[in-house]
């Protein structure tokens, strides 16, 4: 356990609502973040959390198979879904994502039950047919590229989209997301190489969610840095560690680099201290950790800063869970993938290909 | 005539200024010197890498999502095996994701023996790009095709793997490519970049004119009723050569399929031949265990088993860690013109 939730304090408002320091390690620039838009956060993170946990039960019930989430990340994650210019195009953000990302679609506007269409392997899952495990989206209306179960090869293709942004000339940039035990895969590397070569860098927003572990191994028994952006500073990419469980801090530290990446349209780091709440995956059963909880601490927050009341984040969660049983029950009753859509969406279709003009149907006939 | 490498530039040529080609990049690939092989000279979109195959595979992608046009090279087929899980997520992405995301991205990549390359620049690679559902693979043999097909290439919204045969990179064709000088000298004085400093250089490109060459669609070089010889690449010319001497001093005619497009492949071509010869041999260089030409086999064994007058079979490489720098490894390790001659005489003649 990282530490108990911050006390009220007497002057909550204040103390709760200035961005929080980082482990100590540093000041996020002053201001405060508007009520409406805390509330809003708020509710993004409960949303996701209990599409999460509603999947974690599917796991478990047999009306799903494997479950890999977001559970823990929603602070940081709703707070950058917010704060991205959704469009598509290399005018918008582009957004190579994680598993884990679940609270930053729902931030961008992704209805529940698309989620849960996912777990239900469906073939209305609009983004992977019910082919895919859950939280590997795929968007093009919003610049989401397709999430592969692959560690970190989302690294290796930023840069590509960066390039094309930067050509294309404008403020769009490409956010980049992966865990801290991913970061010794190579692509790391390569996504900091490509991103900074003399005269051509690119604006990429480099994300590495810290929550201490890759599946059973410790960050600390793999990695001699301390924080993983500390190997950006060879390359002479800034960054900054931002406590990925409090939305606010998170909200000025994504505000920051964004803005760095969008002027400057060179690479910037972020690595968020996060919780991971439901272990690894449903590998490992998926209990409940003993970490700190983002949206407990948040509320508790909240209240102190009597901007919200008990009674309304019941009804807050009473809603979410709703709309959660609505979307079980919604995709429930649709169609699942027929046999013959195994070979559906290998190709696009071609003017130059002599046997299959369309879709793949199968070995050449 | 154009050589191989210099239709392949021909052809990104034409990309570029007519087909939306954005990109054109590798290690090496960019001015000065245009590619090791000299494909990429003049390329008004080639630009160098850094030395990182996975991280050129990748950009790649990323380029073909955000709406680019990328055609990218790996130096050699010998150092893009770290690149395999990236390739396989070209080829899956839009299967994975529901049709969200088309990739129009080429991947070229020098491959095959022949050039004295030892182990690491002499590796084939399709058996191994067949195992990549999604992707399109060719393999011209001449430079015609090799303009074509990079052209097709090109123009496919789907990620394509253009093999280039090393062996034959210099070789010239017999056909002309569509606004090519006829006069070879000429051509090279237009197109190829000059010895030493090519900083004030500049090409001087024909009118190309726009020529695919279809995916699926392989080319018959020899026509007869002896037996079918199915190849591609570095292995083809020396099939037809192998013909073309079995008919002179045997009276041996076959049906030589130049297959071309390797995935996806002619299978009626395949078939038409085989019903009519019943008698087949697929040649290439590529190591012998899970072979693609294993894979045609099979379809004609499953297909034409009882059309066949004797057993079908396939020519191709040991099965060995690599090709070793004496030439006595490489000829005895990959199909040569005495092997490829006597195993089409033998297919040709057994008794039925």
């Amino acid at each position: 356990m990282r530490g108990k939730p911050p006390a009220p304090a007497d002057n909550g408002k204040a103390r709760v609502f200035q961005p929080a320091k980082a482990n100590g390690e540093r000041s996020l620039s002053v201001g405060s973040l508007a009520r409406e838009r805390c509330l809003e956060i708020h509710r993004i993170m409960v949303r996701a959390r209990l599409m999460e946990e509603r999947m974690i039960g599917m796991s478990k019930s047999g009306e799903g198979y494997f479950w890999i989430g977001g559970p823990g990340e929603e602070a940081f994650n709703a707070a950058l879904g917010l704060q991205v210019k959704k469009g598509c195009g290399p005018g918008y953000d582009y957004l190579h994502l994680h598993y884990r990302n679940s609270a930053t679609m729902v931030a961008l506007g992704m209805p529940l039950v698309d989620g849960i269409r996912q777990m239900n392997m469906k073939f209305t899952d609009p983004h992977s047919a019910g082919r895919n495990f859950p939280g590997h989206y795929a968007d093009k209306a919003w610049n989401v590229i397709p999430v592969s179960s692959v560690i970190e090869v989302q690294f290796a293709m930023a840069a590509g989209t960066a390039h094309v942004q930067k050509r294309h000339g404008g403020d769009g940039l490409t956010i980049v997301v992966g865990g801290e035990a991913g970061a010794a895969e190579g692509d790391f590397a390569s996504c900091m190489i490509w991103s900074t070569r003399p005269g051509k860098e690119l604006p990429v927003l480099i994300i590495v969610m810290n929550n201490g572990w890759g599946i059973s191994t410790t960050h600390c028994s793999q990695h001699a840095v301390k924080h993983v952006i500390e190997r950006g500073k060879p390359f002479g990419i800034p960054g900054e560690v931002v406590d990925g469980n409090d939305p606010v801090a998170s909200w000025f530290a994504i505000e920051k680099a964004m803005k760095y990446c969008r002027k400057e349209r060179k690479p910037y780091m972020l690595e968020a201290m996060v919780s991971r709440l439901y272990g690894h995956s449903s590998s490992s059963g998926a209990p409940r950790a003993d970490e700190p909880d983002c949206i407990g601490q948040f509320e508790e927050k909240l209240l102190a800063n009597g901007w919200i009341d008990q009674e309304t984040i019941d009804k807050i969660h009473a809603e979410a869970e709703a709309e959660v049983e609505a979307g079980v029950a919604e995709s429930g009753a649709e169609p699942a993938p027929k046999p013959e859509d195994i070979e559906r969406y290998t190709y696009a279709d071609s003017r130059v290909d002599k046997i299959y003009p369309g879709d793949y149907t199968g070995l050449p006939e | 005539m154009a050589t191989l490498v210099q239709a392949v530039r021909m052809a990104l040529h034409y990309g570029e200024t007519h087909l939306g080609v954005t990109d054109v990049f590798g290690e090496d690939v960019g001015p000065p010197l245009g590619g090791i092989f000299t494909a990429t000279q003049g390329l008004k979109t080639a630009w160098n890498s850094p030395l990182d195959e996975r991280g050129i595979v990748g950009t790649a992608m990323g380029i073909a999502y955000a709406g680019g046009r990328p055609v990218c090279e790996i130096q050699f087929c010998d150092y893009g095996f770290n690149t395999i899980d990236l390739l396989k997520i070209a080829g899956n992405q839009r299967w994975a994701g529901a049709g969200n995301y088309d990739l129009p991205m080429v991947l070229m990549m020098p491959s095959g023996s022949g050039i004295r390359g030892s182990l690491y620049h002499s590796h084939s690679f399709e058996s191994w790009a067949t195992r990549l559902p999604g992707w399109k693979i060719v393999m011209p043999s001449n430079p015609f095709d090799g303009y074509g097909m990079m052209l097709s290439a090109i123009a496919d919204p789907n990620p394509v793997m253009v093999l280039l045969p090393k062996a034959l990179l210099r070789m010239r064709g017999a056909k002309l490519i569509p606004g090519e000088p006829a006069d070879q000298d000429q051509l090279r004085k237009m197109i190829d970049a000059p010895l030493g400093d090519r900083s004030k250089w500049q090409p001087r490109w024909p009118d190309l004119k726009e020529c695919f060459i279809p995916f699926g669609e392989a080319e018959l070089r020899r026509e007869g009723t002896s037996a079918t010889i199915v190849s591609y690449g570095r292995t083809l010319p020396l099939c037809v050569e192998a013909a073309d001497q079995l008919g002179s001093e045997h009276g041996l005619k076959f049906d030589v399929l130049d297959l071309r497009s390797i995935f996806p492949y002619d299978w009626k071509a395949i078939s038409a031949s085989v019903m009519k010869t019943g008698r087949v041999l697929f040649v290439n260089e590529d190591t012998e265990v899970t072979n693609f030409g294993e894979h045609l086999l099979r379809r004609v064994i499953d297909e034409h088993f009882y059309d066949l007058l004797v057993r079908p079979r396939v020519l191709m490489g040991k099965h060995v860690p690599g090709i070793g720098l004496n030439q006595v490894y490489e000829q005895n390790t990959v199909p040569q013109l005495p092997q490829i001659k006597q195993a089409m005489h033998a297919v040709a003649t057994e008794d039925a």
